[in-house]
């Protein structure tokens, strides 16, 4: 049987999976994406707290509100760190994090 | 025994015995596929760090998030199943290759490995992994069965809809603030020139 721990051990597994590829990879795009699999880690956490507690023999919705809110910001998140990388490629032609380093004390 | 036997293989008998043995594969079905589509999804989710192509990784966060949508539905959480198989593994999915096609980006090659940072990146990770185990196992509350649904038939997006525009109704219009200004801001970052 599936128990609540169960959810939330594969969330968190997600979670550093998505944690690993931000450190190890230099790709800005993978990093991103590497993001967006956190994101979606932490949302299957929510949403098994929700159905985990039931309130009048329903889910939490409260629960899944903030899944959709964190769904609905991710995709603004995405177009615009999309278009500060098409930028940022244009100005320098490379997308290897250690070469972009003028902000780097 | 034979009496059990001979109780069994009457046609009443075999019908419950089906019964039983069609709901408990049933039960032991849902423990199945929650472990297949959650071993899917993390190892479509190492793919995504492991492999050195943008577009193998982009095409592995698509099978991770469409497993993940699997499991949102097996917590009878269809809404936010099927906006992650449109968001994600749609739109934004899409966007990303589109991005990575158009930057005609290949495979990294001839770079240092940075060994200090690989280390220390596979360190913070298992730490992370380590604690997460040690505080799940101690975590009474979550070893619980799911509880069953109250109710005969859900009606999850029409909930979801009342609660939206009932209890979240100032949350769901910054949020449409958010995406105008995100727009805004897109379109300004795509011109040519940054004045």
């Amino acid at each position: 049987m599936i128990t609540l721990n169960d959810y939330l051990l594969v969330s968190g597994l997600l979670f550093s999976i998505g944690f690993a590829g931000v450190m190890l990879r230099r790709n800005i795009i993978v990093i991103f994406m590497c993001l967006e699999l956190m994101l979606a880690a932490a949302n299957l956490s929510l949403v098994a707290f929700s159905r985990f507690n039931l309130v009048d023999g329903l889910p939490n919705y409260n629960g899944q509100m903030l899944v959709f809110f964190i769904i609905t910001v991710a995709a603004a998140e995405v177009a615009v760190g999309l278009a500060i990388i098409v930028a940022l490629y244009r100005r320098k032609q490379t997308t290897h994090v250690d070469d972009i380093n003028s902000m780097k004390f | 025994m034979r009496e059990l036997f001979s109780k069994k293989s009457s046609l009443l008998g075999l019908h419950v015995d089906l019964i039983l043995l069609t709901s408990r594969i049933f039960f032991h079905m849902s423990s199945v596929l929650f472990w297949i589509f959650a071993v899917t999804m993390l190892i479509f989710g190492s793919l995504v760090v492991v492999l050195k192509n943008p577009v193998s990784s982009a095409m592995s966060l698509v099978v991770s998030f469409i497993a993940l949508a699997a499991i949102f539905i097996m917590l009878d959480a269809f809404f936010i199943g099927i906006i992650q198989v449109l968001v994600y593994a749609g739109a934004v999915m899409v966007l990303f290759l589109f991005i990575i096609m158009l930057l005609n980006l290949r495979e990294e090659k001839g770079r240092k490995f940075n060994i200090p940072a690989f280390v220390g990146g596979l360190g913070v990770t298992a730490f992370f992994v380590f604690f997460l185990v040690k505080l799940l196992s101690g975590f009474e509350a979550g070893k619980a069965p799911m509880p069953a649904l109250g109710v005969e038939n859900m009606n999850d997006a029409e909930m979801i809809g009342r609660t939206l525009f009932t209890n979240f109704t100032l949350p769901f219009q910054i949020v449409g603030v958010l995406i105008l200004v995100a727009t805004v801001g897109v379109v300004i970052l795509s011109k040519r020139e940054l004045k």
